[in-house]
This record gives C-alpha cells, sequence and structure tokens, in this order.
C-alpha cells in the first residue's frame, strides 16, 4: 500500500503538472481539493483518466469521485480494492 | 476628430527571448519552448501555478500579456482593458496533441486537460482570469499578421467607450516556432497607436 502511494503521488504531479510540488510534499492525508493541493474540476476529470488508464477502473458517475478523490489514502484504498491492472 | 491613442507599453517574445518597449530583458541560449517559458516565468517573478497546467499558446500569451499587465492592472478595482488577440495557426498545435490521443481506438484516453485547450481563445481566457478582467474580448485568425485591422479594432472599441485601454496580441505558436507581438493601447503614451507604428513592432 505505501509503494502505491508514493506512485500515485508521483503520477499525480506528473499528469496534473503540479509544478514546485515534490513527492515528499504531499501527505496522505492532504486534502486533494480546496485548501490542499489546490486541483480544480478539469483535474478531477484528469484523475478519473488516470484511474481508468493506469488502473483499470472507469467510474461511470463522475460524482463517484467526489469520496474518491479526498485525500491520497483514500484514492490508494479504493484503488486497491477496485485496480483490474 | 477622435483624441489620437497611444501604444504605452509593448512586449515581444521570439527567439527564446523577451523583449519590454524594444529593450532586450531576458533571453534562454538553446533550449525547448517549455523551458524557455518556465525560465521567463522565474525570472520575471510570475507567481501563478496554473501557468504550468497550460498548453504552448496559452503559455506564450500569457507570459507576453502579463508582463505588461502586472504593471497595469490594480487588482483592488475593476479594470476596463479589452483583448484583441489574432494569430495564424489558431489552437492547431494542440489540436494535433488531442487528435493524437484520441488516434488509437485500443489505447483511447482523451485527455481533459489537453482538451480544453483546443480553441485559440482559450488563451485570452487565461489573461481575462488572472486579472479579473471582464471586459469585451475577441480572437481572430488571419492569414499573416495584420495591422490595419488590429489598430481599427482596438481604435473602435476606444471610441465607442466600450474599453479604456485595450490589449492587442499577435500570438502565434505552432511546432516550437513561435512569435508573440502584445500591446497595450490607451489615450497616453510614447508611441503613436496607428497601423504603421503597429506593424514597426511586428516587423523590427
Amino acid at each position: 500500500m505505501e509503494a502505491l502511494k508514493q506512485e500515485l503521488k508521483s503520477k499525480i504531479i506528473e499528469v496534473l503538472n503540479l509544478e514546485d510540488i515534490a513527492v515528499e510534499d504531499i501527505n496522505d492525508n492532504d486534502a486533494l481539493f480546496g485548501d490542499g493541493l489546490g486541483l480544480d474540476s478539469i483535474d478531477a476529470l484528469e484523475l478519473i483518466v488516470l484511474l481508468d488508464k493506469d488502473y483499470g477502473i472507469k467510474l461511470t458517475d463522475p460524482k463517484e469521485g467526489k469520496s474518491i478523490f479526498v485525500s491520497i489514502e483514500t484514492m490508494a484504498n479504493y484503488i486497491a480494492a477496485n485496480r483490474t491492472k | 476628430m477622435e483624441a489620437n491613442k497611444y501604444i504605452s507599453q509593448y512586449c515581444v517574445i521570439e527567439n527564446n527571448s523577451v523583449a519590454i518597449n524594444g529593450e532586450p530583458q531576458f533571453a534562454l541560449e538553446n533550449g525547448s519552448f517549455s523551458e524557455f517559458a518556465k525560465a521567463a516565468y522565474k525570472h520575471f517573478g510570475i507567481d501563478y501555478p496554473k501557468f504550468f497546467k497550460m498548453d504552448n499558446l496559452s503559455k506564450l500569451a500569457f507570459l507576453t500579456s502579463e508582463i505588461i499587465l502586472k504593471e497595469v492592472v490594480n487588482p483592488a478595482e475593476e479594470n476596463d482593458i479589452a483583448l484583441v488577440f489574432a494569430n495564424q495557426s489558431s489552437s492547431l498545435d494542440t489540436d494535433a496533441k488531442y487528435q493524437s490521443s484520441i488516434a488509437d481506438e485500443t489505447a483511447y484516453f482523451p485527455s481533459p486537460s489537453v482538451f480544453v485547450y483546443t480553441l485559440p481563445n482559450i488563451c485570452i481566457g487565461e489573461i481575462c482570469i488572472k486579472h479579473k478582467l471582464q471586459s469585451e474580448n475577441a480572437f481572430f485568425v488571419f492569414g499573416e499578421f495584420n495591422a490595419a485591422f488590429m489598430s481599427n479594432y482596438a481604435n473602435l472599441l476606444l471610441e465607442t467607450n466600450k474599453a479604456e485601454k485595450v490589449l492587442c496580441g499577435w500570438v502565434e505558436y505552432y511546432n516550437e516556432k513561435f512569435k508573440a507581438v502584445v500591446y497595450l493601447v490607451e489615450k497616453q503614451g510614447k508611441l503613436e497607436h496607428n497601423e504603421q507604428t503597429v506593424n514597426t513592432l511586428y516587423t523590427k
């Protein structure tokens, strides 16, 4: 699980072009949206693509993302339980 | 007779270099556009993380405009600055990138963050968002730089009181080739605003 969290942090930084943010700057329970990393709605869509592309998880209802993308911790838990690749 | 209009400031970016009002201010020898844009962003002390999410056309338009607007815009009040931009290649560079991401049916992962930049006027939207500008704006696509149209359009906006100032720009980017000429037209300034002067900014 720890490796998955590190991998997620690295992918999020790369995919979302988070300049000047390093893996070690993101805590597992930091909020991804709002006051945390400050991601926006387009970033949320990009995270849905990331789940599909890298972990074979298709979210049919984008509203599901609200509970999945709370933090790295919640993302990693969801991926570990639902990944198909 | 309408009062004269002037170009108060102008910024030109080409060949990995930045000149403000004709004076060279920054250059990066060698390097891709992305490397140049990042270096210029840091050099001019811009602090706007969303810059790094923009496509290359928007980065070019944003940088060239920001260098002018950071000295002009008062964030404490509404700024009546219209934007009139144009280029030759529209958003073709990003359109092609997006198309390549959906060309393979077995690896079909369209990127939302690339898709949002598949229109050229998005670049002026980025500038308006940064400075909360709610004034007139328009983006035109021409076969070549059109000084007559740009100067007429800016004059019309000022003479009909649609804006107090007009930020005009030619922002061309395609396949690592780029050139941006952005200038501010208003009632005061050093250079008289007319077709000849605008042409001079573009060609010199």
